[in-house]
């Protein structure tokens, strides 16, 4: 069962109603002299980005609660209806900019399915790889930024010097740190580059020493342990009904990783456990994200020992109506010239369809739902994203916190704007 | 599994692995209920609202055709020449403008998924389904914001991506792309 242990972390249900996403303030406070209203964002260091909360404060503590988001909406959905298949690959890694190689997947899988494409196992498994070590970065990036609002700036620099090794390693295998436009319809866009794998490897030796040095730093301390434990409570019953994913979810006492429960890729032939935790506070979302670190670095090492059998295998499916002929076979084939031209220029058409794909995201559960007509451009692209999805959240943690709560419970959800306002 | 049980019920379709319920607008939220309580969807992953105005009408790449499959000889009565580019087949017309998904799973063994599908047009309304999962809120707000799918008994049905005075739904198929760059251009 998905739940694993039904701990009451608190009697019945705290979401607010009518609105499920507004905590009104008490009718016997409305209008009081006492209460103040402050508005927070979005221009603020620890809103991560662009969040904008009006919040009613009663002395420290909130009273009233409501997210206003929209300030990085840059129109993606519709970007990508207007470019070709092939195109429309850039943009996801710029909706979540923190989880990007999981956001590339997640929309070259839609392509695919639609396609009824058979990749190499060298590119499921280096896919994999990526995706793993993105998790590895997003979670350094939540531990560093999180803990920095707290007030524990040392953290901060600690994970980002850990971040700059696992930016170092796409910029090996990809030629750019972020937003890599690596995987193709079919596979990757190029060969894994010689030299990676023993990188890799120095990386994989590195960082569980790296998560003890964390556990070292802010496991264990007073202040971490007074501003995260028991704040910032979701039972698993309101945690479902809110529709969360990911670490918050699993903070919540549900034993759920889509990776397990719907593997997709090869993760059902890797070992690697799902760190649950039941108080479903702050801290628990940021133990599941530490133990989440150990077990990526695991399953990035199965994932080297796989490929590195797999030198000189294909990286990419040989379909020469959607993958690029090789480059050197554009000097000698006709054929290889108009289908380089025809991709290139007018794109390839993908059959009329409508599929939804759902992947487990360092954030959690994220969707795409695709629908084509036939032609080369989508026809709707729309993701599901995990970060808008947490910041439903916000108003049912924030029952009876105090205003430094605030920061930690909002960081504790680890939105990415650029994911929640596509 | 079968979802003859479901209100409202008016087509099941299988494709590329997925399930998808046509339900009955009118008995939205009754289905929703049943699939809830009674199979086990616990859980509301994304509320997807699509336009399909102009749908098998525009012009890409290729030859144009017809719903059997390419036909060079096509007359020009789908208002695009002959010659212009198009799609080696008509996709099959759609029942209503907008459909409107509601992509479930079940938190259990096997995650089984499946979407429920209504079909509206410009104007109609659909219920609300925060009662049934209230992470229904922002997502429905959503599709209000971007394609003016208007939900009965949404306690809080504002803007929410856009500025709350904005005008028009921008992920409409008739909403311009690249229409006015500076929004205050004809304000001196």
């Amino acid at each position: 069962m998905a739940i694993v242990e039904r701990r009451r972390i608190y009697e019945g249900s705290r979401i607010p109603s009518p609105i499920p996403t507004v905590l009104s303030t008490p009718a016997e406070l409305e209008g009081s002299e006492d209460v103040m209203r402050i508005n927070f964002g979005p221009n603020h260091p620890s809103m991560h980005g662009v969040l904008r909360l009006i919040i009613d404060l009663d002395g420290e503590r909130v009273v009233g609660t409501e997210a206003v988001i929209g300030y990085l909406h840059t129109g993606f959905e519709k970007t990508m209806e207007n470019k070709s298949w092939w195109k429309a690959i850039t943009y996801p890694e710029r909706i979540d900019y923190v989880g990007f190689q999981n956001d590339e997947l997640v929309f070259v899988l839609a392509i695919e399915k639609l396609l009824g494409l058979e990749i190499p196992p060298k590119a499921v498994w280096m896919r994999m790889l990526l995706c793993e070590l993105n998790r590895i970065h997003s979670h350094l990036v939540f531990l560093g930024t999180g803990a920095l609002e707290l007030g524990a700036i040392s953290m901060f620099w600690y994970c980002f010097r850990e971040r700059d090794l696992v930016l170092d390693l796409f910029e090996l295998v990809t030629g750019v740190r972020m937003h890599t436009r690596y995987f193709q319809a079919g596979g990757l866009a190029e060969d894994i580059p010689s030299g990676f794998f023993a990188e890799a490897r120095k990386f994989c030796d590195w960082m569980p020493k790296a998560v003890d040095d964390y556990e070292a730093l802010i496991g264990r301390q007073e202040i971490w342990l007074e501003r995260t434990q028991g704040i910032g409570l979701l039972s698993a019953e309101d945690a479902i009904a809110l529709g969360q994913s990911g670490p918050v979810l699993r903070a919540s006492g549900v034993d759920w990783d889509l990776r397990r429960a719907q593997p997709y890729l090869a993760y059902d032939e890797v070992e690697f456990g799902v760190p649950v935790y039941t108080n479903g506070d702050v801290y628990d979302r940021y133990r599941v994200r530490i133990d989440e670190m150990r077990e990526s670095v695991r399953i990035v090492e199965q994932c080297i020992d796989r490929l590195e059998g797999m030198q000189g295998e294909p990286w990419i499916a040989d379909d020469r109506k959607v993958v690029l002929p090789p480059r050197h076979e554009l000097h000698t084939s006709m054929e290889s010239l108009i289908h380089h031209f025809k991709i290139v220029t007018e794109g390839y058409r993908v059959p009329e369809g409508e599929v939804y794909v759902a992947i487990e995201s360092p954030r959690g559960e994220k969707g795409c739902y695709v629908v084509s007509d036939g032609g080369a451009r989508p026809w709707r692209v729309k993701f599901r994203a995990p970060s808008f999805v947490a910041l439903e959240a916000t108003a049912t943690c924030m029952h009876e916190a105090l205003v430094a709560d605030l920061i930690a419970i909002v960081g504790s959800l680890d939105s990415v704007m650029g994911d929640t306002d596509r | 599994m079968t979802f003859e049980g479901v209100p409202g019920l008016v087509e099941t379709r299988e494709e590329h692995g997925e399930t998808t319920l046509v339900v009955d607008p009118a008995r939205l939220r009754e289905a929703c209920l049943h699939l809830r309580d009674r199979e086990g969807f616990n859980f509301l992953s994304d509320i997807t609202p699509t336009d399909y105005l102009g749908w098998g009408k525009r012009g890409v790449a290729g030859y144009y055709g017809t719903e059997q499959g390419r036909d060079l000889n096509a007359t020009a009565g789908l208002g695009v020449s002959v010659a212009s580019q198009g799609y080696g087949r008509l996709p099959r017309p759609k029942l209503k403008r907008f459909s409107v998904n509601y992509h479930l799973l079940g938190l259990r063994d096997g995650a089984p998924r499946v979407r429920v599908q209504v079909w509206i047009d410009d104007g109609e309304t659909l219920e609300s389904v925060i009662p049934v999962w209230p992470t229904a809120d922002w997502h429905e707000r959503e599709a209000w914001d971007m394609m003016g799918i208007r939900f009965e008994g949404h306690p809080n049905l504002r803007r929410i991506l856009m500025e709350d005075d904005w005008e028009g739904h921008p992920l409409r198929k008739d909403y311009p792309i690249g229409g006015e760059p500076v929004r205050f251009s004809e304000e001196r």
